[in-house]
């Protein structure tokens, strides 16, 4: 067997970038001064976030005060929808979200319903996508926010974002995007969408695990989660973690050049070619998630009469890195909720496979990935005994 | 995560395959919770002469199955019902707790391949009388 080794799971994290990494590293014992400190120190520390401020500004289209830096994606999921509706509560008792959120979204609404709010979740489609009829018949007079994936992490279909926001907008209802999948991937512009708030991630855009960003458009008003030395405009205390933060800054700028240089397109003929390959020339194999409104990165199947997680170590041992959605990946006896939520029966979740790709992904590997995977699923069908069709 | 035992019946289960003409066929589990496990059984004499497996489910369910076929080639009947789970937990050097059932689902379908042979007998005997 050969030493090759293809990570193909960067939905759940990419490495940091070269640039990225060497933007950081003065920020650790050279630069490593608080940057609330009014010294040399502090002020050069200071400056390095400001910039960071701004180049992940740059990315959105927002201005660079509507950018809070936290600790996470799930920080700032939990500070966007518990900091706005303890803010708003006596204007409503009603939320909205879908079926289909990261548990950071869901679990935070779980909460909110604990603390007597009225929580709708909205159905999706078969390619996991939300159906803006059904939230628009959700709205109601004391509707206070909807929160709302802008690509999934399971599938990568992409919800209608700009359609819900309108939706939202008309109604005078503060909408959440969590876009922790999308941001860096696909052109995302707050302004033209006209997004309130909107989760982001470093790690999966090429930059340090450990920061995230909650864009607050200018005039949104939310209570803290962490309280403190009021950094963040107050929204997040804390001393900022300077070096994160500056690596953020440098993976938002990478993502804007990705963005703008064709990369992406690439990506896309990439996606597309390890999609057609394994479902044409593996039998009883089918695509999940939208087959175009999808992240660029992002290949997720089901294949028949195989459990996911025999799938994934079999790859392991052939030097490929995937996930999956079945039960024995979850750590539960059940199978993902998201692939549940499109319908898809329990067996064809428990041979979900999620393949997503990145910047350094060539064409070899897709190859690569293709013939490995075809192999693992001829061998552990021999085994299955669901498997009919073999000779 | 898992043992290197698991690992290795796992990446190269022995006894896999499905068995002509079985003397006893088990099948337990469904797929709704992501495990079947089918056992066939040749039996010579009251002996398990032959048997191999098939499984549909995670690593462990593989490995357990493969272990507990290794497990119960050349047993009497009777010696072959007495293998527990905690028997084949103990020979793959351990399965995380979430997995145990899958140890379980071993055991139940050596249980059900036996019982099915003990119909068959039963109705051959029967048939004869």
């Amino acid at each position: 067997m050969t030493e090759r080794h293809v990570y193909m799971d960067h939905s759940a994290t990419t490495a940091v970038d070269g640039a990225v990494l060497e933007a950081m590293l003065p920020y650790f014992s050279d630069r490593y001064g608080n940057p609330n400190s009014l010294h040399l120190w502090g002020r050069e520390a200071r400056k390095g976030v400001n910039a960071a401020r701004d180049q992940v500004a740059s990315l959105l289209g927002a201005e660079s005060s509507e950018i809070i830096f936290t600790g996470g994606g799930s920080e700032a999921d939990n500070l966007a929808i518990k900091g706005f509706t303890f803010t708003h509560r006596e204007k409503g008792r009603h939320v909205i979200t879908t079926a289909v959120e990261h548990h950071a979204v869901l679990d935070s609404f779980k909460w909110l319903k604990k603390e007597g709010f009225e929580i709708t979740i909205l159905p999706v489609d078969e390619t996991g996508m939300v159906r803006i009829s059904d939230l628009e018949g959700a709205m109601r007079e004391d509707t206070i926010l909807v929160s709302m994936m802008f690509a999934n992490n399971e599938v990568g279909t992409i919800q209608p974002v700009a359609g819900a926001a309108k939706i939202c907008r008309d109604r005078g209802v503060a909408f959440h995007v969590d876009g922790v999948q999308a941001v860096g991937h696909i052109p995302v512009d707050v302004r033209e969408l006209g997004i309130d708030m909107l989760t982001m991630s470093a790690h999966k855009m090429y930059g340090p695990k450990g920061v995230g960003v909650l864009y607050v458009r200018n005039g949104v008003k939310l209570e803290p989660i962490v309280h403190g030395g009021g950094q963040e405009h107050g929204l997040r205390s804390g001393t900022e973690n300077t070096a994160g933060i500056v690596g953020f800054g440098a993976a938002a700028e990478l993502a804007a050049r990705r963005l703008a240089d064709g990369s992406i397109k690439e990506e896309v003929r990439l996606r597309d070619l390890l999609i057609d390959s394994v479902t044409t020339s593996i039998e009883d194999v089918f695509l999940t998630g939208h087959r175009t409104k999808r992240l660029p990165f992002h290949a997720s199947i089901s294949v028949g009469s195989l459990e996911g997680e025999s799938m994934l170590l079999r790859l392991d041992a052939a030097g490929i890195g995937a996930s999956s959605g079945s039960a024995c990946t979850s750590g539960s006896l059940e199978p993902s909720y998201v692939l549940l939520a499109m319908g898809l029966s329990h067996e064809a979740a428990h041979g979900s496979l999620r393949l997503t790709l990145g910047k350094d992904t060539s064409e070899e590997d897709i190859v690569y990935v293709a013939e490995n995977l075809k192999r693992v699923v001829t061998g552990l069908r021999a085994l299955s005994p669901l498997w009919k069709n073999r000779g | 995560m898992y043992s290197e035992k698991v690992m290795e019946l796992f990446m190269n289960p022995i006894n896999a395959g499905k068995m002509e003409n079985p003397d006893g066929v088990g099948e337990v589990g469904n797929p709704r919770c992501g495990d079947i496990m089918k056992i066939y059984l040749r039996i010579k004499d009251e002996r398990i002469d032959d048997v191999s497996f098939e499984t549909f489910g995670c690593a462990s369910a593989i490995a357990s199955s493969s272990m507990v076929t290794e497990m119960v080639k050349g047993l009497t009947i009777d010696e072959a019902l007495a293998i527990s789970n905690k028997d084949v937990v103990k020979a793959l050097g351990g399965l995380p707790p979430q997995k145990i059932h899958c140890s379980l689902l071993a055991e139940e379908g050596i249980q059900a391949a036996i019982e099915d042979y003990r119909s068959k007998q039963r109705a051959k005997t029967e048939a004869k009388a």
